[in-house]
């Protein structure tokens, strides 16, 4: 085997400690490798860097070295090189680790030196903490406990700018919050590819500003709110909500499409109220679509789904059901690319079991080569895995109305993938459909067709399926049970329950194992501790792999079963495809 | 944009002199400015169109220079510079002066239109000081005296016109 | 000791009856003469004799013009710039402005040369948008150098062929700062850049090897192309060699440009003799003698120490009158030679009111990019400002002094030292007369004395 290639590795001391870095390092990386904080607010590990906050001033020194041998000056008292320590601090932002470099982190001088930044930032800014959104996860709170005066010697005016701007559907900016770190200029510049923003006139008078008659309304404009250090940009939807220390952060995955972008769910007593991306530099860096972040407002709709009757009664009625369609292939299994992996194991269980076919409903749309890629299902891939389906679902050909959350123009996308069902329906052949959260009539099948079979429904939100559904099992959103999904990259990520499901609603796995129980009279597990047991031992993917130890970035898993399918998707931040992506015919 | 020929045919000339074209915003917001006396809404996406840019771009530029002015001015412009050495020689008189000359305030446009007093920063010509750029003109050593002489001068000229 | 004579080297022609700025005066002057020689020598040669000759940067900082040069990435196979700091705008600095507009071609030779000498295709001569009739002549000059062969393809005849556009600035003063000129070049807010890594000689204009030099500088180039380093070194003393131009404003008698050997003027013989001292019934109360940047000198301060004199080092005990005009000494006693601007208070000035003017000016220009310069040179404004025009309390001095303190060393460029040494120095220097002010400013003006802020 081929030995991955050492990186360049260059030794500095920080704070007196010795630390091998990859060259290429800043400063602010370096010391956090030995965990030694640099406060920093301009400076962001995905931007250019800018070094304008000045507050990252550290004070370094290279080794003294005689200029005609080249040979290092030893110190005689101390016995140790002599290091020639610049007397004006530097940038940590925007020095490289070279060899031998010494860095202080806490003399005199840095500590001057941060706290005369400290306390230039705080002389024009409004006091509005009481007021402002971003209290207790403000950068500039932060390092002031640390390093402001802890009073006021400004006695002037301070500078009055524009306060409510709507800079944009789902930010709000309050100019005179602003430090002027420019991170949200480089953000839509670098990141998001529109250029929109800029400072305006000079000074201390620079005000942030979107240009006049645009807006700030691209699908990662959000974005620009979480890497604000300060209350400047804030959330429209979050706005005067919730105090942020009240909430429970619990870590998930965006669903929206097969990148499986890193979420955090802020949540508090049962109730949503925020999602941001959480960092993975595999995955999405520290980024995430504004479409995505809306996706928890359907927890709580009007139209999710609730039982009435007792779930054992239902799934004895489904087992009757089962019974009167018992020879093979009167029944059909719809599974979902929405689905978590333990799901999609258990319904392939459930299939085996009723002797059903099984498919799977595409979503494909139009990939943003960002963070939303062509597939709008999170975990086709997982099905490919577990064995639920063998082959890529066609994709579909009308267009289905598009569910763009944001109100963008996006391209429709298209849910298809049941042409054989349909044929089979009409053929008379499949008489009973289990369907796992989709919607048969936005998939594709006639209204008639529906008519024809007895749907077993399970899922969240009501629709054409569940409403003539002859069996309705409410489950849970990915924000109300634990799973893994497989990523476009064959990357195992883990998400969480953040908040309890409505009452009437049952975890799928429950349901899933329950109605397997039943048509196959033995019994199944469904807590994840026992099915990922039986998920290692049948799945050779997942042979090695643990749920419990599996780690919050996510593992990729061996993909080369599945190199020669056709994925629809194209370029997008971390994923390359194999093949150039299917062009869709219109 | 209504911009004349002759400016066109300079824009297109100057941005030829750079082998970026952002390079010619400062030229083309000059040429712009000389030929309608300002800056008007539509320059920063005309201009951005020009030079493959986004129209933030050139705004923050106008905003950051201030002999950019995206409002319209007096025929004439008067700026008195405000800085150490023509202060020291009496710059604020020379400035009020102006101003009680053609009863205006110094950053508005007088009434009748015919100037706009601005207090600006140094002019490089202070062993001359009291200094006064008008229009395109120096004029140095610039007392009280002078600044009547000169304001005289103006409202011939503008009688004449 | 009396003073010196003026040396006009670089202001030769400047007001010389019968002079015009046209290129058939200067030719018939013997203009463009060195550049046709030196474009039959290595180009290296000439830069050797950049180097020798001790030329030290005219535009304020005073860095050595052949070290500036020698700093040159000439590997990267990137085309290499030139660009004329014609941005004149330190407070106090009017000798650029000389020589633009009535000798132009001076210039242009000079920068010709500069360019040849560091193999430079294109130059740009970046001028202050304030000096419209000086973009005209140097247009026209360049036009006119063009036509004779002096300026564009083929250079008196050679392989080598170089061109030069005029580019005005639009007010900002922070476009003095070269790689805040270097921003606004390229079309953008002129916000200096981080250096490391954006030296402009390694990652300048466009990401290209970049010079940025001063007009008076590159004047001197000329000289020094025709006459060699070492004829240079011995114009001006050690290390402070040629000339200096420097621009006395203010309370003297005879204000305007001299032209002097570095080192061989003191300030008292400039003052008094040249300028024909302080106006009538003044006495001199404080001069800044680099540009407003410098930090300022009080009359009847003293200074005493040892310098380096030959080879030796010798005892001084200097008055202001004393301190020779050279980079050296004037960085020796705590303030800076700068730009050549003297500017020149006498004791109708309150020093809070000049200093107002000055922080007035500072926190106008600066940029806003980096948090010391932008919010404290504003706040130091406000300060001033407030004493001048609102209540002063005893206690501003201190604080003044303490928000000076937090600015220099901690910026993205020069300009925090700039905005923070007047403050610095003038409540050190003036201390008392801050403390004093809640009092003194209800008293009455002296007599001829100016608003200032």
């Amino acid at each position: 085997m081929i030995a991955p290639p050492k990186p360049d590795l260059v030794t500095v001391n920080i704070d007196g400690k010795e630390i091998a870095v990859p060259k290429g390092t800043n400063v602010i990386e370096a010391a956090r490798l030995v965990n030694v904080d640099v406060p920093h607010y301009c400076y962001h590990p995905k931007l250019t860097i800018v070094g304008n906050c000045r507050m990252c001033l550290i004070e370094m020194g290279m080794p003294a070295v005689d200029p005609v041998t080249k040979a290092p000056i030893i110190d005689p008292v101390t016995g140790k090189p002599k290091i020639n320590w610049i007397p004006r601090p530097q940038i940590g932002c925007g020095t490289n680790v070279s060899p031998g470099l010494h860095v202080k982190t806490t003399s005199p001088m840095v500590k001057d030196a941060r706290e005369g930044v400290m306390e230039f930032l705080l002389i024009n800014h409004p006091l509005d903490c009481p007021i402002c959104d971003q209290a207790g996860e403000c950068k500039l709170q932060e390092q002031s406990t640390g390093y402001g005066r802890g009073y006021s010697r400004f006695v002037e005016q301070k500078n009055v700018k524009p306060k409510r701007t709507q800079l944009g559907p789902r930010v709000t900016l309050d100019d005179e919050r602003c430090i002027l770190c420019s991170r949200c200029i480089r953000f839509s510049k670098e990141i998001a590819k529109d250029d929109v923003l800029g400072f305006v006139d000079r000074g201390s008078y620079s005000t942030l500003t979107c240009f006049p008659g645009k807006q700030l309304a691209n699908n990662y404009s959000l974005n620009t709110v979480d890497i604000c250090p300060v209350g400047a940009l804030t959330s429209t939807d979050f706005r005067f909500k919730m105090r942020v220390w009240f909430l429970k952060q619990t870590n998930s995955i965006d669903t929206e499409t097969s990148v499986g972008a890193n979420t955090v769910v802020w949540s508090r007593e049962g109730q949503i109220y925020r999602l941001t991306p959480r960092r993975n530099d595999d995955v999405n860096d520290t980024w995430m679509p504004d479409s995505g972040r809306e996706l928890f407002k359907s927890v709580m709709s009007a139209d999710r789904l609730a039982a009435t009757t007792h779930l054992d009664a239902r799934v004895a009625e489904a087992a009757e059901l089962f019974t009167l369609n018992a020879s093979a292939g009167s029944i059909a299994v719809v599974g979902s690319g929405r689905s978590s992996v333990e799901e999609q194991f258990l319904t392939k269980k459930l299939a085996a079991a009723l002797k059903a076919s099984t498919q799977l409903v595409s979503r494909v749309g139009q990939g943003d080569q960002l963070l939303i890629s062509a597939d709008r299902n999170p975990n086709v891939r997982g099905a490919l895995v577990t064995g639920l389906i063998s082959k890529l679902p066609k994709i579909g050909d009308a267009p289905a109305a598009s569910r763009s959350a944001n109100g963008d123009a996006a391209a429709p996308i298209r849910t298809g993938g049941l042409t054989d069902l349909a044929a089979s329906i009409d053929a008379g052949k499949v008489k009973v459909v289990v369907s796992i959260g989709e919607d048969l009539v936005a998939a594709g099948l006639t209204a008639a067709q529906l008519a024809k079979v007895s749907v077993v429904y399970l899922g969240t939100h009501a629709n054409a399926t569940s409403a003539a559904a002859k069996i309705v099992f409410p489950t849970l959103s990915v924000f109300e049970k634990n799973g893994t999904f497989v990523n476009q990259q064959f990357r195992l990520q883990k998400f969480a329950k953040a908040v309890p499901g409505p009452q009437g609603a049952t975890d799928d796995l429950i349901v899933l194992a329950k109605l397997t129980a039943a048509a196959s009279s033995a019994a199944m597990a469904s807590d994840l501790g026992s099915l990922w047991k039986l998920i290692s031992a049948e799945i050779p993917a997942f042979a090695t792999t643990s749920y419990a130890q599996l780690p919050e970035t996510g593992i990729l898993i061996d993909a080369t079963p599945f190199a020669a399918l056709p994925f629809v998707e194209g370029e997008t931040l971390h994923y390359k495809p194999a093949a150039p992506a299917v062009a869709l015919t219109p | 944009m209504n911009l004349k020929p002759a400016t066109l045919h300079s824009i297109d000339e100057v941005i030829t002199h750079y082998p970026v074209k952002r390079s010619a915003t400062l030229p083309l917001l000059h040429l712009i400015q000389e030929d309608v006396g300002y800056l008007p809404p539509e320059t920063c996406e005309w201009v951005a169109a020009k030079l493959e840019l986004q129209p933030i771009n050139v705004l923050e530029v106008i905003t950051f220079y201030p002999m950019f002015r995206q409002k319209p001015i007096g025929r004439r412009h008067i700026k008195v510079c405000r800085t150490l050495s023509c202060a020291l020689l009496g710059g604020y008189k020379t400035c009020e002066q102006f101003e009680k000359e053609f009863n205006t305030h110094r950053g508005e446009v007088s009434p009748g239109g015919e100037v706009t007093i601005d207090f600006v920063e140094c002019l490089a010509s202070c062993g001359t000081a009291p200094v006064v750029l008008i229009d395109d003109d120096l004029h140095e050593k610039v007392d009280c005296a002078k600044a009547k002489q000169l304001s005289d001068q103006i409202k011939a000229e503008a009688k004449k016109r | 000791m009396a003073a010196p004579a003026q040396r006009r080297i670089i202001f030769q022609h400047i007001d010389e009856p019968g002079y015009s700025n046209d290129l058939a005066c200067y030719v018939r002057n013997g203009g463009y003469e060195v550049l046709k020689k030196s474009v039959t020598r290595p180009p290296a040669e000439l830069i050797d004799e950049v180097k020798k000759s001790g030329l030290r940067g005219r535009g304020g900082a005073g860095f050595p013009c052949g070290v500036k040069w020698g700093l040159v990435d000439r590997k990267s196979g990137k085309p290499i710039y030139l660009i004329v700091n014609a941005d004149e705008s330190e407070p106090g600095t009017f000798k650029d402005r000389y020589i633009m507009h009535q000798d132009p071609h001076q210039l242009i030779e000079g920068t010709m040369i500069s360019c040849f000498a560091n193999n430079v295709k294109q130059a740009y001569i970046y001028i202050r948008g304030e000096m419209p009739h000086g973009a005209r002549i140097l247009e026209r000059a360049i036009a006119e150098a063009r036509a004779a062969g002096f300026v564009g393809k083929n250079i008196c005849g050679t392989t080598y062929s170089c061109d030069i556009f005029v580019h005005r600035g639009a007010g900002a003063y922070i476009c003095g700062e070269e790689t805040g000129l270097i921003e606004s070049l390229e079309g953008k807010r002129a916000n200096p850049r981080i250096k490391p890594p954006y030296f402009p000689a390694v990652l300048g204009l466009y990401q290209c090897p970049t010079i940025v030099n001063n007009v008076e500088t590159l004047c001197h180039v000329k000289y020094i192309a025709e006459h060699g380093g070492d004829a240079f070194t011995k114009i001006g003393t050690p290390n402070n060699t040629g000339t200096r131009i420097f621009c006395v404003s203010g309370h003297v008698q005879r204000p305007g440009y001299y032209e002097f050997e570095a080192g061989k003027i003191t300030m008292g013989q400039l003052l008094n003799e040249v300028c024909g001292g302080p106006l009538p019934g003044r006495t001199f109360k404080a001069v800044i003698p680099g540009g407003s940047s410098a930090k300022i000198l009080r009359f009847g301060e003293r200074f005493k120490g040892k310098r380096k004199v030959g080879a030796e080092m010798v005892d001084y005990d200097w008055g202001v009158d004393d301190v020779p005009m050279d980079f050296d000494s004037l960085g020796m006693i705590g303030t800076m030679g700068g730009s050549g601007g003297v500017i020149v208070m006498d004791d109708t000035v309150n020093m809070v009111e000049a200093l107002a003017n000055i922080n007035a000016f500072y926190s106008h220009e600066s940029c806003g990019q980096c948090t010391p310069c932008r919010e404290g040179s504003l706040w130091m404004k406000k300060i001033t400002t407030r004493m001048v025009h609102g209540q002063a309390r005893n206690e501003d001095a201190a604080l003044l002094k303490s928000v000076a303190d937090q600015i220099p060393g901690r910026t993205i460029c020069a300009f925090g030292e700039a905005c923070s040494w007047p403050t610095q120095s003038f409540i050190a220097k003036f201390g008392d007369e801050f403390k004093q002010y809640p009092e003194t400013k209800k008293a009455a003006k002296p007599v001829g004395a100016h608003e200032l802020v």
